[in-house]
């Protein structure tokens, strides 16, 4: 399965780079287990890296995570009849990629088994975690992080995942007002509320920009 | 014990994203408008969080060429854009900046 594939390499990087930013094994470990989302693992590195609040954190995983209220919603309709032990099942590894592959086999089944979602997503999360596993390892090994341009690979991972994420003219206004309130707060000396303040403006400027998107096409997103 | 609580917090926000809609939303639906702002929110909490990481990553504005960090960035975007691959990305971001360092 390629969403196997896929994550492990980016599981491997976020256990050597949250090694680098001095996150214990456990931590790194652990935060794939529970939260296993990859661009707020990843912010959440950078930000234990910068000794940010907890709230700071917290806050900021609920933002990047809000994207999962849409595909949550869109499975509802083909997991219908479920018990909700199931659904709560089905919720906790519901991530960008498997809802992809959900949502594509949803459309033409016009309905999901549970076995099938549970397997999917459990053969994603196991990865994930077994990727964070050797790469935390592997990361406790690398003496000077800063000397191998480590400190810079969290940086181009959020270039990466901008950069995939980034489809149409709306997604780049989105991404520019983001850029431009959020350097603006920072240089103001307004930084712990800059992220938060800047997501929502920008956010906001996509809602205008973006105009009335069709519902496949948001929901794919 | 702190860092402990911190994940837990996370791991609860999170699954409360997943599961709110699947568990509690029945034969509604998230409001047509609410979507639509929810969909930017992923591309600005990384572009918010990224951009004074390389544009402004002393605390001051630094668009020229000693900024080594944007001008790392390059060769990344680049390589993101025309790979696809995070990996590539990531690989090509540290060793670009892992040059630019020697040689700057």
């Amino acid at each position: 399965m390629p969403i196997v594939f896929g994550y492990l390499p980016i599981a491997f990087a976020y256990g050597v780079l949250g090694r680098a930013a001095g996150i214990p094994l456990w931590g790194i470990v652990f935060m794939s287990v529970i939260v296993f989302a990859g661009s707020a693992q990843f912010i959440a590195v950078s930000l234990l890296d910068q000794g940010a609040s907890a709230v700071t954190l917290v806050v900021t995983t609920l933002l990047v995570n809000l994207r999962h209220l849409l595909y949550s919603s869109a499975l509802v309709p083909w997991v219908r009849g479920e018990k909700r032990g199931r659904l709560a099942w089905v919720a906790a590894e519901l991530t960008d990629e498997s809802f992809v592959l959900l949502s594509r086999v949803g459309e033409r089944e016009g309905h999901l088994r549970f076995p099938f979602i549970a397997g999917l997503q459990g053969a994603a999360q196991l990865t994930w975690v077994v990727g964070s596993v050797i790469g935390g390892t592997v990361g406790s090994l690398v003496r000077d992080p800063v000397e191998l341009g480590l400190d810079y690979a969290l940086i181009a991972m959020f270039l990466g995942l901008l950069a995939l994420q980034i489809r149409k003219w709306g997604d780049l206004v989105v991404a520019g007002v983001a850029s431009v309130v959020s350097i603006s707060m920072e240089l103001a000396g307004a930084d712990s509320y800059a992220v938060i303040v800047a997501t929502l403006l920008a956010a906001g400027a996509g809602f205008f920009f973006n105009g009335a998107v069709s519902e496949e096409e948001e929901e794919a997103g | 014990m702190k860092l402990f609580l911190i994940l837990m917090a996370m791991g609860v926000v999170t699954y409360g994203t997943r599961s709110l809609p699947l568990l509690a939303l029945g034969r509604r639906r998230i409001p047509a408008p609410v979507r639509r702002f929810f969909r930017g929110f992923p591309v600005a909490v990384l572009a918010a969080f990224a951009a004074p990481l390389i544009l402004a990553p002393e605390g001051t504005l630094q668009l020229g060429y000693h900024n080594l960090g944007l001008m790392a960035a390059f060769p990344t975007l680049a390589v993101a854009l025309w790979t696809r691959s995070l990996v590539a990305a990531v690989f090509v971001g540290a060793v670009a900046m892992m040059l630019l360092r020697m040689f700057m």
